[in-house]
């Protein structure tokens, strides 16, 4: 049976179509999750997708971490049960504190959509465990407060503990350390500022972000076993 | 109390009219209509409908000479969007618009609430809105002020767009210094939908409700289109920044999304947006167009602040509204879906069958005005003001570019006319909804088309591109338009495209002065005449008068947007940039005009004709190029629209390869700047050469070798030997390093 991935909807979010095509295609199901429920309907993995969830008002993720469904989604997560957020959805991650760190704004203080090449740090993540580590991946970015930083401290323990997840080879924003996504303690819970779903189609330039996602359909496939 | 005054006659008293921009013919005319003197309320309802931005009144005798027809035209000129059938039951809409005036005064907003009204005009007709397209023009790259309304456009069409979650997908960037002072920007959107979501803005069935949803009704953007669209530019212009609407694109995501929903449902029997003239328009017009009459209740409109006029209410241009008119029995359902997504609504009205247009204060209340509904539409005035061709236009043409001294050093003035576009486009979100197979910078956008309800790709694609030439117009209006409607189509071509519609956006001067009007006149007839031999339906468009700056007008702009359809896309097709050990080949009528070329206009020459175009001709090369991409023919294509050395060095920066190029006839620097659009330059494999040759022969379309690609130098003729690094550099750097160097608004 195809791994089941709920793609969590809040008003503003963008990429919610995006991340069921790619999902789709690679052979999983997918479908979306209202924020307003406070359930997951049995799915087998999450996916915070990218947009301006409630507008980014205040600050990217600062509203949408108080919907109904992220209570669920931290329940899911604290059960091992695999979780992506991808660019605004990453920014969700750390408001809700479910990720370390914080995105800020891109060091050029400019929006900045383009292709980026991503280095694959560790294959133990729930995004990268069906890649090779070391492997270079051409994946888009999209996003203005995309530079992620955190204290001195959380850099050492990220380095210390394997969970820098995959690293810009070119760093394009200002990022900390280079850092283009991260993972939780658990390993299970993974953001990152570039857009595997943007990349899974050789027509549209790259086919490179498949075996990321390919990754969180396997990790949803075993946890729901 | 301003409701007294509102209601009470205006007896004899012209200072009134005149201070809202009606003439007194205009206002004779009114009081005919009315059988007396109109009252405040009703003179601001009209005076905001008959503006030239409501109601076209310069321009429509003129737009009717265009061609809007054809099988596959849905629905043509007049509404929203046009709409064409793109097969399988899907169609696609789209539109184009001008927001220049109020990105004067205030650019980021300007842009950003452009980018939020022409996604409603889409949004409006059942499209989901899937690419936006900004054709933008500002005053030259020295002055800070015109930088800093470049940087603030910009930044407004980000961070609107990106945050709607419609991609910018395309457009054009041209500094300029007929733009100091007046820019440019132009949005187009194109949408698609179920053929049988299509909604239309009729009212129907008396005793049907209006309901307005979206953001609540301040006093923000009164009289925008009549103070800002319809007027022109003198100094003070701070005192308009009240007219400037300020944009919500959350507000805008979510009424998008409540929009799609309520149509889908089939919960309306009509809609429309507000744009300008706010309810005003919105309500009269779907009246007007349904045949049938409308009472509104001003106490029932959901407002942002108390104590507003009824004619603040009445012709506010809030951004972020749509006007719904519902069957009661399905009103629960609307208000349903507006609560989902957080939307306001208001049952501010109901459907008569009157013919009247009647603003109440409250259901049974006072009248505040009674108008007929068709009025405000219909009757609005009809002027054919004068024309006049320039008295020195036989003198001007004589004056050609070739006159002009050859350049001392033709490398370098090569390679000032490069500029990456991508400073700008890398702001913009240009990949969502995962259908952007070409996107901004490339002779022509490529998107997937994907069904509109299952989300699976149909096979076919889609092509876009914006195109406009203020050089070729401002020489001759008539032969520069029609060249900028070749060049549309051959940029179609490139991408394998053949066009189904355009839209145009009709940016120019001051409509009061002769000369401006037959410059307008004669760009229609161009427009006419390219799109009739090229078969190309005129299916909507926008006209922006008054773009003058200091008693100075534009150069005639007008900008139109194309569309066409790719049968097959199976692969991405070759783009511009060189492919090292391919032949270049020119397809189609080489360039030989020099005169309005952007070489020309870099040495200070304005005068002469443009290139004269054999339709024809374009038409067959057109083809020709269009088989060759989808039958995977060719390694790179670019067109000729920007002359030879520019398209040549264009694709030599685009993949950093090299290229050794001889000139054609004319030679010389004419043969390396001239411009023209009806052909282009293509790489293909030596082994396939002769096969092409061939084909272009029986198709009857001219080929000629020209050079091959390869290399790390770019060496044109005995004119040009650059390295492909120092190309690429000043293509590169141009924009980065002239917008980096401050900005000033002062």
């Amino acid at each position: 049976m195809p791994a089941r991935i709920g793609v969590v909807l809040f008003p503003g979010s963008n990429c919610e179509h995006d991340a069921v095509e790619a999902v789709r295609t690679l052979g999983g199901d997918a479908e979306v999750l209202w924020h307003g429920d406070d359930s997951l309907k049995g799915v087998d993995g999450v996916i915070v997708p990218g947009g301006f969830a409630h507008g980014d008002y205040l600050r990217p993720g600062a509203i949408a971490r108080f919907s109904p469904v992220m209570q669920a989604v931290q329940a899911f997560a604290a059960d091992g049960g695999p979780v992506v957020g991808i660019c605004n959805g990453f920014q969700v991650l750390t408001e809700a504190g479910m990720l370390p760190g914080a995105l800020q704004k891109n060091a050029g203080l400019k929006f900045l959509c383009r292709m980026a090449t991503l280095r694959v740090e560790t294959t133990d993540s729930v995004l990268t465990s069906a890649t090779d580590e070391g492997a270079e991946l051409r994946v888009p970015v999209n996003h203005f407060e995309g530079n992620y930083t955190c204290d001195d401290e959380t850099l050492a323990m990220l380095r210390a503990e394997d969970r820098v997840v995959v690293r810009y080879v070119e760093n394009v924003n200002g990022s900390i350390d280079d850092i283009a996504g991260v993972c939780n303690e658990g390993r299970n819970v993974v953001g990152l500022m570039p857009h595997p779903e943007r990349a899974c189609d050789e027509l549209l330039g790259s086919s490179d972000g498949a075996p990321l996602l390919r990754s969180l359909l396997e990790s949803a496939s075993r946890a729901s076993v | 109390m301003a409701e007294r005054t509102d209601r009470d006659p205006v007896e004899q008293d012209p200072s009134v009219h005149r201070a809202l921009g009606l003439t007194d013919d205009e206002a004779d005319e009114i009081a005919r209509i009315l059988g007396r003197p109109a009252n405040h309320l009703e003179l601001a309802m009209y005076s905001v409908m008959w503006s030239e931005h409501c109601s076209y009144k310069s321009s429509r005798v003129h737009l009717r000479r265009l061609p809007s027809e054809a099988p596959h035209v849905l629905v043509g000129p007049g509404e929203g969007a046009g709409v064409v059938d793109v097969g399988d039951g899907i169609a696609a809409a789209f539109r184009i618009e001008s927001h220049n005036h109020p990105s004067a005064i205030e650019p980021y907003q300007g842009a950003a609430t452009g980018v939020g009204g022409i996604l409603r005009d889409v949004f409006s007709m059942g499209a989901r809105p899937i690419a936006l397209m900004d054709p933008l023009r500002f005053g030259p790259l020295d002055d800070p002020r015109s930088r800093w309304i470049a940087e603030g456009v910009v930044s407004g069409v980000s961070g609107y767009g990106n945050s709607v979650g419609v991609p910018t997908v395309g457009g054009e960037t041209i500094f300029d210094a007929t733009y100091q002072g007046n820019p440019l920007v132009n949005v187009f959107c194109l949408g698609v939908l179920p053929q049988d979501r299509l909604a239309l803005a009729r009212a129907s069935g008396p005793g049907n409700l209006t309901v307005l949803f979206g953001s609540a009704t301040g006093r923000d953007g009164i009289g925008g289109a009549s103070v800002l669209a319809s007027a022109s530019f003198t100094e003070g212009d701070d005192e308009k920044r009240p007219s400037v609407q300020v944009g919500d694109p959350f507000e805008e995501k979510r009424l998008i999304e409540a929009c799609l929903e309520i149509l889908e449902a089939g919960l309306v029997v009509g809609i429309q947006d507000l744009g300008a003239a706010g309810i005003t328009g919105a309500a009269s017009e779907t009246a007007s167009k349904g045949g049938v009459g409308m009472d509104l209740y001003l106490d029932q409109v959901h407002v942002r602040e108390e104590g507003m006029d009824p004619f603040e209410i009445m012709i506010s241009e809030s951004q972020e509204r749509m006007l719904a008119i519902v069957e009661p029995a399905k009103l629960d359902e609307l208000l349903a879906i507006c609560a989902k997504w957080e939307i306001a609504a208001s049952v501010i009205g109901t459907v008569t069958g009157t013919g009247r247009f009647r603003v109440l204060d409250r259901l049974d209340g006072e009248l505040l005005a009674d108008i007929p509904a068709s009025s405000l539409d219909d009757d609005a005035p009809l002027y054919e003001r004068p024309l006049a061709e320039p008295a020195d236009r036989a003198e001007r043409a004589a004056d050609t570019a070739e006159s002009l001294p050859a350049p001392a050093d033709a490398g370098a003035d090569l390679l000032a006319l490069l500029a990456d576009t991508s400073w700008v486009w890398s702001q913009y979100d240009h990949q969502l909804f995962l259908n952007t197979v070409v996107g901004p910078g490339d002779d022509a956008t490529v998107l997937r088309l994907k069904d509109p309800r299952t989300g699976e790709p149909t096979g076919r694609g889609l092509g876009l591109t914006t195109d406009g030439n203020h050089r070729w117009c401002r020489l001759d209006p008539r032969t520069g338009m029609a060249a900028v409607v070749a060049e549309s189509v051959m940029n179609l071509a490139c991408v394998g495209a053949e066009p189904l519609a355009l839209v145009n956006c009709l940016n120019f001067g001051n409509p009061e002065h002769p000369e401006v009007m037959w410059q307008l006149s004669e760009a229609i007839d161009g427009m006419a005449e390219a799109c009739r031999a090229l078969s190309v339906p005129v299916i909507g468009g926008n006209v922006s008068l008054y773009n003058e700056s200091n008693g100075v007008n534009i150069d005639p702009s007008p900008v139109i947007g194309t569309v066409g359809l790719i049968a097959s896309l199976e692969r991405r097709p070759p783009g511009m940039g060189l492919v090292e050990g391919t032949t270049l080949v020119v397809l189609g009528a080489p360039a030989t005009t020099l005169s309005g070329s952007a070489w020309a206009w870099s040495q200070g020459h304005r005068e002469g004709m443009p290139p004269q175009v054999d339709l024809d001709g374009v038409r067959a090369t057109a083809a020709f190029v269009r088989d060759a991409v989808a039958g995977d023919r060719l390694r790179s294509v670019h067109d000729l629209a920007g002359g030879l050395g520019p398209a040549v060095a264009e694709m030599t920066v685009a993949t950093q390869v090299g290229a050794r190029v001889e000139l054609p006839a004319p030679g010389g620097h004419v043969a390396l700047f001239a411009e023209t659009p009806a052909a282009v330059l293509a790489a293909v494999d030596p082994g396939s050469l002769d096969a092409l040759l061939a084909d272009a022969a029986s198709a009857g379309v001219a080929a000629q070798v020209v050079g091959e690609a390869g290399g790390d130098r770019l060496v044109i003729g005995d004119l040009v030997d650059v390295s492909v690094a120092e190309a690429h550099g000043a293509w590169r750097d141009r924009l980065p390093t002239a917008l980096g160097a401050g900005t000033t608004q002062g």
